[in-house]
């Protein structure tokens, strides 16, 4: 028998993965396609400093990296929408901003060195029970939010000016996206980690989009790339005592760059 | 039957548009009747796309009044009425991952409303529209992959699909070749003919536009009207430049 699933970290840690496995390219590809990758990534240095208050008020750290992805990423669609600063120079404040709190308060307490080690790369024995019931039920949330706007979405993504035109509400489904964004960028962090949760909200869609199909088909291969490289990442790192978020965002790269040969135009 | 071009479904008084200290619209009076096909003519930087954006609820005016369908444009909800083809052949994504049938689709989400799919009777009209712009050979291609004159056929449908009763055309020959330009411009026409479809041409093309439309604006800060395009532009162009022979050949058959 496989020897993983006699491990109740690792069978969390799976589940977990599977999960955000699932949800990280459904928001992933409203984000590439709009030129907003970043964000994913500017979030999750936010919610390192989300982590590192956790930490040193001794509550859950996912849920104050929540609280703080949530709260910055309604500020940041501000900004941009305020044009007093362009867009991405808004994700670079905060990027640099919140990498700076971070640093920060870990030098403010010392002695939670180890624990913040996975939370910057990821490892499936950070997801304990209480993790995993938070991953589930903001997992649901955030696809359920995700089907009842997927039209919308969809001709947002695409054309926003003429979704505008045509009564649809842009700005509320534009919030809702990056809040959405948010969630998940700090439900995932136990597994894949601050520094490369990014990586699975873009590399498997930027794949699937090599093979130019419909939108629904595209969604379909990011959902598999994605999910692929979660199980198989979790199951190599286990095996070869490897860094699970860095193994999964490889063996994802792996198929991105295999995927290129298959482009057709 | 002539269509009766007498009643209103769009009237602009007075509006004044200012970007910060700029007056790029001063006081301009424009009404929109069932059944014109309008076009918006004048210089870049005229104003005309801002007059555009006023109308489609895009920008505020500072000052004056809009109503779509009698109805003051704060307080006009029904936007499905109103169908929009945006500059888009130039500054779309190609790698982006939807098909014709998928596009065309979205000009019915504002019809349906959210949280709701589309139903056994919005994909015919969809398929209805596609057929109209004859595209519906193309449905299941990648939007990318067709030229620019089928991409704007193609938004064209999304726009029909909503089944609105005016259609604005922002610039919609950037990017189409020439012989893809006249067969749009008879897609037009018989849009406006067999349909009554109200259209709104804005281009900064005088000379192509000034054939197929059957009334005019001129937008440069201040707007001139006119129910008879080649005369108005001719004796415009007479104005400028004297009577040197401007206007040339650029018939449709």
């Amino acid at each position: 028998m496989l020897e993983i699933f006699q491990y109740g970290f690792a069978l969390r840690g799976l589940v977990a993965g599977v999960i955000i496995g699932l949800i990280a390219p459904l928001i992933g590809i409203f984000l590439v396609l709009r030129r907003y990758s970043l964000i994913a990534d500017t979030l999750a240095h936010v919610s390192l400093a989300g982590i590192a208050i956790g930490f040193l008020l001794n509550v859950n750290p996912i849920m104050t990296a929540m609280i703080s992805t949530v709260l910055s990423s309604v500020v940041i669609e501000r900004l941009r929408i305020s044009k007093k600063v362009y867009g991405e120079s808004a994700l670079a404040i905060f990027l640099s901003g919140s990498l700076a709190l971070a640093i920060v308060l870990i030098s403010l307490a010392h002695g939670f060195n180890v624990g913040l080690l996975n939370y910057l790369f990821g490892s499936i024995v950070t997801v304990n029970q209480s993790d995993l019931y938070i991953i589930g039920i903001l997992g649901a949330l955030v696809a359920t939010v995700l089907f009842l706007f997927y039209k919308e979405l969809v001709y947002i993504t695409f054309d926003e000016e003429s979704a505008q035109v045509s009564g649809i509400p842009t700005r509320t489904i534009n919030t809702w996206l990056i809040v959405l964004a948010a969630l998940t960028v700090s439900l995932s962090i136990p597994i894949v980690g601050v520094l490369l949760i990014s990586a699975l909200m873009v590399i498997p869609v930027v794949t699937a989009l090599q093979f130019r199909q419909s939108f629904g088909v595209t969604i379909l291969i990011g959902e598999l790339v994605s999910l692929f490289s979660v199980v198989a990442g979790i199951f190599t790192s286990f095996y070869l005592n490897l860094s699970t978020g860095g193994t999964i965002v490889l063996i994802s790269l792996a198929i991105f760059v295999v995927s290129l040969g298959f482009k057709k135009r | 039957m002539p269509v009766d071009h007498t009643q209103n479904i769009i009237e602009i008084e007075e509006v004044s548009f200012a970007y910060n200290e700029d007056l790029v619209l001063e006081k301009v009076s424009l009404n929109i009747h069932k059944g014109d096909y309008l076009g918006v003519i004048g210089p870049n930087g005229g104003g005309k796309t801002t007059l555009i954006k006023i109308i489609l609820g895009l920008l505020k005016p500072s000052k004056g009044v809009v109503k779509m369908f009698g109805e003051d444009i704060h307080t006009f909800k029904d936007w499905t009425r109103v169908g929009y083809v945006p500059q888009k052949v130039i500054n779309f994504d190609v790698n982006f991952p939807a098909t014709v049938y998928e596009v065309v689709a979205m000009g019915r989400f504002g019809k349906i409303g959210l949280f709701k799919n589309l139903r056994k009777e919005d994909k015919k009209i969809i398929s209805d529209s596609l057929r109209q712009v004859e595209m519906y050979d193309f449905k299941d291609r990648i939007i990318g992959d067709l030229s620019g004159g089928q991409q704007q056929r193609v938004f064209i449908a999304r726009a029909l699909a909503g089944q609105p009763d005016v259609i604005f055309l922002d610039e919609p020959m950037a990017g189409v070749d020439v012989q893809a330009q006249d067969q749009f411009y008879h897609l037009l026409k018989k849009l406006n003919h067999e349909l009554e479809l109200t259209l709104v041409f804005i281009s900064h093309d005088i000379e192509a536009v000034v054939n197929e439309v059957t009334e005019i604006a001129f937008v440069n800060r201040a707007l001139t009207y006119d129910e008879n395009p080649k005369k108005f532009v001719k004796s415009e162009m007479e104005k400028l430049y004297g009577d040197k022979k401007f206007i040339h050949h650029h018939n449709h058959a």
